[in-house]
């Protein structure tokens, strides 16, 4: 597969083919009602991320406000408006990863990666985020990076982590 | 009839009604908050909980309906210190600088605290992030006094189809705002201000303009005029304690003399030039398409409303050559004020300062438009609420309702009963259809008749019918002709009303829209708080105002003839068209 390397977009789109791609899922969510979210999830999709463009389509194509829609994206952490990395590093801070030294982990990655949480590293490589329970309790503390569970980290694993990344 | 006990009282009331109406009926006020009746109901601010027998939690009383045989227990222990931890959750993160805050004299938080007896507070913390947007000529927006009661995104949303406020974010970060809580200008905001009508803290204000007042009062430069709206004289005297409906016409005129203004006129005045440069042109426009045949933008919208005007720029561009082009009575006020009347008393423009009072935010949004300067300078210079008409009377110390009736002063001042009734959902309607009525048929119009009854009243969307009988030979070709009207007032029942006119369902000649319920006298600047009970009432004394008026109708004024005879010419002449007529223009929805 030839992708852009940044989104699941599948090769280099032009801009003309994502508006197109944005244009049929609003065609189809258009009369269902809580077709809101499958847009939004196609858009961040199609984009990586929801730029203020996608957005304003959106609200136009389902004849809704702009600030009903951004109050929607802006609840749902899933969602971004900031362009992203391209893996999502997501350190558990629940309960259980927490006693065992999560916030170890986050400092050690901030520090590693130069950047806070919610951020993207300037090569667009990582985002970082946390969640607040993986259901991973047994093997705290765990973060995953994208799809993987990494299991009892230890802040002098976080280099050789990252690196498998790069 | 459903029978519960309150409070060891047993209580009937009939099925549907909540635990709070129903504890109001047995003359218990249970506090809440986020309550708003008929508007607003969800329960959300815990303010109002209350005890069921056998039920395990605190029940939300607003949104809780009665039941055969229920048990309600409303100031127990357990309820009272519920009520008590929700109040103070919300004060710790509420900027409560009470001395200097201007809603400290109608605050409903503070009230409700105040009734609660809260004399100390358990909780400090993270506050919210303050965030002061002034970004809007009309409101202002001030994050640390919300407390996410949500009434504004209701009203915003639903009542006015706008959704300019939405709650952003989530959880503490949560607040009501415009997307992503960007300032307001960022978004398709009508200035309405129902918003600030229903706030029940200062998160949502209208923009002060009385410094600016007091300052051009102190002027000696400067000769100031005043023009009050048609639904000032029924709402001012809430401001004062008055009951609601109160006509305080006299006692406002003498009020604005003695804070020092030169010329106190009327809005009214305008009024009655607004329908006579608004019928000639929908008879224009009906000559245009009956007899000309000619391609011609019907049915007519009005123009009075500057709220309904952005939201038609924003949602309805294809509608702009539907609206009249007639000025608002208080741009057309301004505009003559700064031409007819500075060359009667021997100002220049320049001289002149118009301030006007509205019970409307949007009027300041108006006001600053950058083609409302047709007398060469900004039309209106500055804008009052009815609100702070209210707080400038208190400031200099007057005794409002002491004062004398006294006269507004001349020819600004002179207004028939056509033009009070502007103040009312359908008012522009029957002040337009009485003068049509009468240069059309050249016979008396049928008040006994044709009296408001059919477009009167509460409900959303209004209409009728009337045929013209017969005709002056000018206007022979409207005879034995229909004319269908109609009437909403919200911008959601316009917004409906306009989908069943482009969709074919309903055809009309002339449609009035007023972006508040009840119309003007339930504007975004009225005192608050304005119920249903309190826009009937208000309703009730411009009706009685108008029926007290000598001259009824807007063409039998005679300040309006002389102004027509000695400057004007007639109606839509080139100096009319020059002063008295504006144009519109599509905006983005979104920046």
């Amino acid at each position: 597969m030839n992708g852009c390397g940044v989104c699941s977009c599948g090769g280099a789109t032009s801009e003309a083919d994502l508006r197109l791609r944005l244009d049929e899922a609003i065609h189809q969510y258009q009369a269902v009602p809580g077709g809101l979210i499958p847009v939004l999830q196609t858009a961040q999709g199609i984009y990586g991320h929801l730029p203020e463009p996608a957005l304003l389509r959106i609200c136009s194509g389902l004849n809704k406000s702009y600030s009903e829609v951004a109050g929607v994206v802006s609840f749902y952490s899933f969602f971004s408006t900031e362009p992203r990395g391209r893996h999502t590093i997501r350190v558990c801070l629940g309960t259980a990863c927490y006693v065992r030294g999560a916030n170890r982990v986050l400092a050690g990655l901030k520090q590693a990666l130069g950047i806070d949480v919610g951020q993207t590293t300037p090569n667009l490589q990582f985002t970082l985020e946390v969640a607040r329970c993986l259901g991973a309790c047994g093997i705290a503390p765990a973060c995953m990076v994208d799809n993987v569970v990494h299991q009892s980290i230890k802040p002098n694993q976080i280099a050789s982590i990252l690196q498998s990344y790069e | 009839m459903i029978k519960l006990t309150i409070d060891h009282t047993e209580v009937r009331v009939p099925e549907g009604t909540t635990v709070l109406n129903a504890a109001r009926q047995a003359g218990i006020r249970i506090p809440s908050l986020c309550y708003l009746e008929g508007v607003h109901v969800v329960g959300g601010c815990r303010v109002c909980l209350v005890e069921v027998e056998g039920a395990k939690a605190l029940q939300a009383s607003c949104s809780m309906p009665v039941s055969e045989g229920l048990r309600i227990r409303t100031s127990t222990p357990k309820v009272r210190a519920a009520r008590r931890t929700v109040m103070e959750l919300l004060l710790s993160d509420h900027e409560g600088d009470c001395q200097t805050c201007g809603r400290s004299t109608d605050c409903e938080f503070l009230a409700v605290a105040r009734d609660l007896d809260i004399r100390d507070l358990h909780f400090t913390g993270a506050k919210h992030h303050r965030l002061v947007d002034e970004s809007t000529p009309a409101l202002v927006r001030d994050s640390a006094k919300c407390i996410m009661c949500r009434r504004c995104i209701t009203v915003c949303g639903e009542l006015q189809a706008t959704g300019a406020l939405w709650a952003q974010d989530r959880g503490f970060e949560c607040v009501a705002a415009p997307a992503f809580g960007q300032n307001l200008d960022r978004v398709a905001c009508v200035q309405c201000g129902q918003c600030a009508a229903v706030c029940p803290t200062a998160a949502i204000t209208e923009r002060d303009h009385i410094e600016r007042v007091w300052e051009a009062l102190g002027d000696p430069g400067k000769h100031v005029v005043v023009q009050t709206a048609p639904a000032i004289r029924a709402g001012l005297g809430e401001c004062f304690g008055l009951p609601p409906g109160t006509l305080v016409t006299g006692r406002m005129a003498a009020a604005l003399r003695r804070l020092g203004f030169d010329g106190v006129f009327d809005t009214n005045f305008a009024a009655d030039l607004t329908i006579l440069e608004e019928g000639t042109e929908l008879l224009m426009r009906l000559k245009a398409a009956l007899v000309e045949q000619k391609p011609v933008a019907l049915p007519q919208f009005t123009s009075c409303c500057p709220g309904w005007i952005k939201f038609a720029e924003y949602f309805h561009p294809d509608l702009l050559p539907n609206l009249s082009t007639a000025k608002s009575p208080q741009q057309m006020f301004g505009a003559v004020a700064k031409t007819y009347y500075a060359q009667a008393i021997g100002r220049r423009p320049e001289d002149i300062y118009v301030v006007s009072v509205m019970p409307c935010t949007a009027k300041k949004f108006e006001a600053q438009r950058p083609e409302m300067n047709d007398s060469g300078f900004q039309d209106v210079d500055a804008v009052l609420t009815t609100r702070e008409l209210g707080r400038m009377i208190t400031q200099s110390g007057l005794d409002f309702t002491a004062l004398p009736d006294e006269a507004m002063d001349q020819p600004l001042g002179m207004s028939s009963g056509a033009a009070d009734i502007f103040a009312n959902t359908g008012g522009v309607m029957e002040a337009a259809l009485r003068t049509v009525w009468c240069v059309v048929t050249g016979t008396p119009f049928p008040f006994e008749q044709l009296h408001v009854a059919p477009i009167e009243g509460m409900e959303g969307v209004k209409e009728m019918a009337i045929t013209i009988p017969e005709a002056v030979p000018e206007w022979a070709f409207l005879k034995g002709q229909t004319l269908k009207v109609a009437v909403a007032h919200g911008l959601a029942h316009a917004d409906r009303l306009i989908e069943q006119v482009q969709s074919g369902q309903k055809a009309y000649h002339f449609i009035e829209v007023m972006s508040c319920s009840g119309g003007c006298i339930g504007g975004g600047g009225q005192p608050r708080f304005t119920t249903n009970e309190v826009r009937r009432e208000r309703m009730k004394a411009i009706f009685a105002e108008d029926e007290g008026k000598p001259v009824r109708m807007s063409h039998e004024n005679p300040a309006i003839a002389a102004l027509y005879r000695d400057f004007l010419g007639t109606p839509l002449s080139e100096a009319s068209h020059h002063l008295l007529h504006t144009h519109y223009a599509a905006r983005g929805v979104h920046h």
